[in-house]
């Protein structure tokens, strides 16, 4: 804002704008959607972990009175994929299926009972394979390969980077800790289910309605498996009932509709039952993690080397960027002078994991944030002070060159320190009862594009005429986050008019300019900025006629609270409807659009693209636990939150936001975890998920949530949209560290692996009972073929931000 | 979404009726008493019945009647069951297993005679066809095989219900009434240890009603463990009922079991009798009980776990019956205090 002025609605609790249609059940979400003539799709779903498919026939299924259509895998030859690398998909699995739930046929019938009796009806003739259940077997079994493509054998992605000489660091370090780290795959457990109804309009065009959180990704991706135009194909995101990562990957089900309602001329829809989300899934990794950090004797980091080996599922999905965010973010919390990570991705035979809330970092913050307490704990520091002493400072950048912008970690530090009696309690509760601390950061919208291009992350449109209606249109997604409310309010507050006077079109590509979808964290500040720019450009309009009817200079005018006014003589006035008729007839018709790209990074090596950001959030949390020595059974009384906002454009609602992230995270820490069984192998091949129902997936209700006390910090960010930074995934991230610190505290016990279940804490008491170390965590990492790592030199070591050579080498070729 | 499978549906109004009904039908009818079980089950696949009997319409399932000790009508919901006048004093144990039954929407559908009836569970079971077709199902249906133990002849699915631990500690009967006639059991003797064929009641039976005896000089309890207090079948249950002298000997005392075998598991108490519930008769018996729990991998969290709890457990019920103040652990575990 160039006024500077008193903030009329950013800043200000308010009601949210969708909030009306949610509580009285208006909303309409993918699967309140019905049209004339419609019909319904089911699919079929491999039995088989990993087969050949020797043959189909549907020939019974489609003489099924009812049935209309019966797709098979040879109705999609064209694969796809949510990244370019990674196109290895397809709608209906043309030969071989991968995954327990892997689509092979789909039936379009009069109704969904029948469709699914139809189902039945299908003889598919399966030749199973050998099947991988986890990393360790899918590197052991190289010559079984669940893709033809990758790095070698099962390896999806492989990638090392070396930013500085870690190994020279470490050796001249204090102390270096090593510790391994488990954290299991769970899922995004939305309330919706995805659902999907696909049309062709009068015009012979089609139109999906989805479930989705990125329908510019899904249009592109729809026309290139439909082999249609782009510009044929509209695709609107319906209102998400919850997404969390889960609906931002273009799915099989939404493929098959569109296909099938063009082949059939009629409306088809489909809605996935709960199971079926299980199968999508694209769910968290479970990541094994290796930490070698060197300290100085003081607590302060001299190196770190990090080895992540995730396990993939059955596509590659987000993978290759999943792979990448284990290692990118590490260095953004803490000074680290030189950092090394090697990342590898595998395929198992599960279903694909990809992006949830906080995307391939939870895991190794959770590991960073729990070693950080044990190298306070051995060397006798206070886990806050320790981290109060090493945080990053504002404007600087990384060992691998990230620039980190505004910061207000310490801010947080110590607000949850004050709130929380951080002082009074850390090791000074009675025995069973603990506080543990940790922190994180995370990025506010991805620097790149996941397709290159040049164009704009985001656009906004709006559009006013002489009934003083303001419309925004924007590609941004609502999925439940509260994206149309931050778009409403920038707009209101550039007009000086309040968010009920704006109304809100998103995300629908035959309307609205391009947003590139609601992942990474990205709407508020690319969708704001757009917002910002478009606004401001309208402004000047409003301002200009105004300013000639009011006789003031422009400069001198204000709107605020619905009315246009001189700032030096309040009788000089009149209302935001009149000055925008003056407006459009000084102008003509009013609108305009904003764009926003984020800025370019400092970083120019090969692969410097994911991690970058225009700015970081930060977060630090402390939870208080009380664990029974006797059964080790957890409980956890209260938690304490601070996030850096850079400035909530909402409050009530922003805090919301990061009760969402505490509450998942508390989850994932707890009980959360997607995991699969394998029967004895003499008498089945299966690998079944374990528990794809809403009731055995345990993850936490409302009354399972303790009270969570949440500080804002608000340090303005100047790439950010009236300062405002993300909410949606970073308050998540120090929630489950903070949980393991909590019970070290409580019962003098480490438990290096999520979930932390009262099980694993009873074995630790054990084990300490015994005299051994009280442990629960994965003994070994195995011997993972990481990539040669790419060296890059830090900024302070003289780099410019491309790859260089390691002076160990040149000295090693010097000795030659 | 998942869909029901095609039944008709019958709706007697009398207990007679019903039974002439399932007389006339034979295997193929089965009870709907609330069917927050049933019909998901049948969506699954579970159970296909060509005619479901609905009970809802029969007044007299839903009797309460006062007399020589207390007469529950089988279809009385958990929530009606709950706003029985004394039962929170004179049959606690009963109430604290009815209220700790999944949540209140459920507890508003589901009925007493219906969780007592409740279908064993198995993580290998509850899920839907195509996730059973993915193991070529098991013993319990469709298929040959128990997956929890290969070697097992019998089905080792869980006893889940919670009512019925607590009320065969409270020395329950229930009659079960058919167009031949009625007939009145123990509880306790209403169960098989067999996942599959895990009650004895007949086909054509409908279980009508439940009897406590007076509840004279006895005090119960139910504990109940699961992953979340807000939800969940039980990991394990453990009904508990004693009745002492005025010096507090036990002259009597039950103790039950609930999902950690095919049934509900009596567990013998002669090592309490006469003696005080002393901290050592408590820990004697915890392990008795520990002991002879059998909990399988088939339903939530470690099986290892669960079996070793199993004295924690008991030690909750026999010290709060001995008038310890287990408020704080009741909160922690159930996160409520019922």
């Amino acid at each position: 804002m160039s006024t500077g002025k008193r903030l009329d609605v950013v800043g200000k609790p308010r009601r949210r704008v969708d909030s009306r249609g949610k509580v009285l059940g208006q909303l309409r979400f993918a699967d309140d959607l019905s049209l004339p003539r419609m019909l319904h799709c089911k699919l079929l779903r491999s039995p088989h972990p990993h087969a050949r498919i020797e043959s189909i026939d549907v020939s019974r299924a489609e003489k099924h009175p009812g049935v209309h259509l019966v797709l098979t895998g040879k109705d999609f030859p064209i694969p796809f994929g949510i990244m370019p690398v990674a196109q290895d998909e397809h709608a209906l699995a043309p030969e071989r299926v991968r995954f327990v739930g892997d689509p092979v046929a789909a039936v379009i019938a009069k109704d969904e009972q029948t469709a699914g009796e139809a189902l039945g009806l299908i003889e598919v003739k399966y030749q199973p394979l050998p099947t991988i259940a986890t990393p360790e077997e899918a590197l052991a079994n190289a010559e079984t390969r669940i893709h033809d493509y990758g790095e070698q054998g099962n390896i999806h992605r492989n990638q090392a980077y070396e930013f500085g000489d870690v190994e020279e660091a470490l050796a001249g370090s204090d102390h270096v800790f090593e510790d391994t780290f488990f954290y299991e795959g769970n899922t995004h457990l939305p309330m919706e289910q995805q659902a999907s109804l696909a049309a062709v309009e009068g015009d012979g065009k089609l139109t999906l309605s989805s479930s989705t959180q990125n329908p510019h990704y899904l249009h592109r991706q729809l026309a290139r498996v439909l082999q249609m135009p782009a510009s044929q194909i509209r695709v609107i995101a319906t209102p998400n009932g919850g997404g969390f990562g889960g609906k931002c990957d273009p799915a099989n089900h939404e493929l098959v509709v569109s296909k099938a309602a063009l082949i059939l001329g009629r409306p088809v829809k489909i809605c996935l039952t709960r199971e079926e989300v299980f199968y999508q899934h694209r769910g968290r990794h479970p990541v094994l993690m290796r930490f070698r950090t060197g300290v100085t004797k003081d607590g302060r980091l001299t190196g770190m080397h990090l080895q992540t080996l995730l396990d993939g599922g059955g596509y590659g999905s987000h993978g290759p960027a999943s792979t990448f965010y284990t290692g990118v973010l590490t260095p953004v919390t803490y000074e680290l002078p030189r950092f090394k990570f090697e990342a590898c991705r595998v395929f198992t035979n599960k279903p694909p994991c990809g992006p949830k809330r906080g995307h391939g970092t939870p895991q190794p913050r959770f590991g960073q944030e729990v070693q950080l307490d044990k190298i306070a704990e051995k060397l006798g520091l206070d886990p806050a002070e320790m981290r109060l002493g090493m945080v990053t400072k504002a404007d600087a950048l990384t060992a691998n060159w990230l620039k980190i912008g505004s910061t207000g970690l310490a801010e947080c530090i110590r607000k949850v320190v004050e709130m929380s009696g951080w002082k009074e309690k850390h090791r000074k509760l009675p025995e069973g009862r603990g506080v543990g601390l940790a922190c994180s950061a995370y990025m506010c919208g991805a620097g790149v594009s996941i397709y290159w291009n040049k164009m704009p992350h985001s656009g906004v449109q709006l559009l006013l005429d002489r009934s003083g209606q303001v419309s925004v249109l924007c590609g941004a997604t609502e999925i439940g986050q509260g994206s149309d409310d931050v778009l409403a309010a920038i707009v209101a507050e550039t007009l000086g008019i309040g968010t009920g006077d704006v109304r809100v079109h998103t995300g629908d590509t035959g309307l609205t300019p391009i947003d590139l979808g609601s992942y990474s964290s990205r709407v508020t500040v690319m969708m704001g900025n757009a917002a910002l720019q478009a606004a401001g450009r309208v402004r000047e309009q409003i301002v200009a006629a105004a300013a000639e009817s009011l006789e003031i200079l422009p400069g001198r005018v204000l709107l605020s609270q619905g009315r246009v006014f001189s700032a030096d003589d309040s009788s000089k006035t009149m209302s935001f409807a009149e000055a925008v008729t003056l407006a459009e007839s000084k102008f003509g018709t009013l609108g305009a659009v904003g764009s926003y790209a984020p800025p370019r990074q400092p970083g120019r090596y090969k692969g410097s693209g994911v991690g970058p950001s225009p700015a970081y959030s930060f977060s630090a949390c402390v939870v208080e636990t009380e664990v029974d020595p006797a059964t080790g059974w957890i409980t956890v009384p209260k938690i304490w939150v601070a996030h850096d906002i850079g400035r909530a454009i909402n409050p009530v609602h922003a805090r919301g936001q990061v009760i969402g992230g505490v509450y998942m995270g508390l989850g994932e820490a707890l009980m959360e975890e997607q995991v699969f069984r394998r029967l004895p192998a003499k008498l089945s091949g299966a690998l079944v998920h374990r528990i794809p129902s809403m009731l055995e997936y345990k993850s936490l209700t409302s009354l399972d949530m303790p009270e969570v006390e949440v500080a804002l910090v608000e340090e303005p960010d100047p790439n950010c949209p009236f300062g405002a930074k993300e909410a949606g995934q970073g308050p998540l991230l120090p929630v489950m560290p903070a949980v393991a610190n909590a019970i070290f505290d409580a019962v003098g016990v480490r438990i290096d692996e999520l979930p932390i279940t009262p099980d694993k804490v009873l074995a630790a008491l054990q084990l300490k009972a015994e005299g051994k170390p009280p442990r629960i965590g994965p003994g070994s990492f195995p011997n993972v073929p990481y990539a040669k790592a790419m060296f890059v030199l830090p900024p302070w070591e003289g780099g410019d931000g491309n790859e260089s050579t390691p002076q160990r080498a040149i000295a090693g070729a010097a000795g030659t | 979404m998942m869909r029901l499978p095609w039944f008709d549906y019958r709706a007697p109004k009398s207990i007679e009726e019903a039974a002439k009904i399932l007389a006339w039908e034979g295997t193929g009818a089965m009870l709907l008493a609330g069917g927050t079980d049933l019909l998901p089950n049948m969506k699954r696949r579970h159970q296909m019945p060509g005619t479901l009997v609905g009970l809802r319409n029969i007044e007299d399932l839903k009797r309460v009647s006062n007399g020589n000790g207390l007469r529950l009508g089988a279809g009385l919901t958990l929530t009606e069951l709950l706003a029985v006048r004394g039962l929170r004093d004179r049959y606690r144990g009963l109430a604290q297993a009815a209220a700790q039954v999944a949540t209140p929407l459920l507890r508003n559908m589901g009925t007493l005679g219906g969780n007592l009836c409740l279908d064993t569970r198995c993580t290998y079971y509850n899920q839907n066809y195509e996730w059973r077709q993915a193991i070529n199902f098991c013993m319990k249906k469709d298929g040959d095989v128990c997956w929890v133990a290969t070697a097992s002849r019998r089905c080792l699915a869980v006893s889940s219900t919670d009512t019925a631990p607590a009320l065969i500690a409270l020395g329950a009967r229930v009659k079960l009434v058919s167009a031949a006639g009625a007939r009145e059991v123990a509880l306790d003797d209403l169960y098989n240890n067999d996942g599959i064929d895990y009650l004895k009641r007949k086909p054509d039976e409908i279980l009508t009603e439940i009897l406590l005896p007076k509840p004279a000089g006895w005090k119960s309890t139910y504990w109940k463990l699961r992953r979340r207090g807000s939800f969940d079948f039980p990991l394990l249950g453990v009904g508990a009922a004693v009745k002492t002298a005025g010096d507090g000997t036990v002259e009597e005392a039950r103790l039950v079991l609930g999902a950690v075998s095919s049934h509900p598991l009596v567990i013998k108490t002669d090592s309490l009798l006469g003696k005080k519930l002393t901290d050592d008769a408590i820990a004697e018996i915890g392990e008795t009980a520990e002991s002879r729990a059998k909990p399988m991998d088939n339903t939530d969290m470690d099986l290892r776990w669960r079996k070793h709890v199993v004295a924690d457990f008991v030690g909750y019920a026999l010290r709060e019956l001995r008038g310890d103040d287990m408020g704080a652990t009741r909160l922690r575990i159930a996160k409520q205090l019922v």
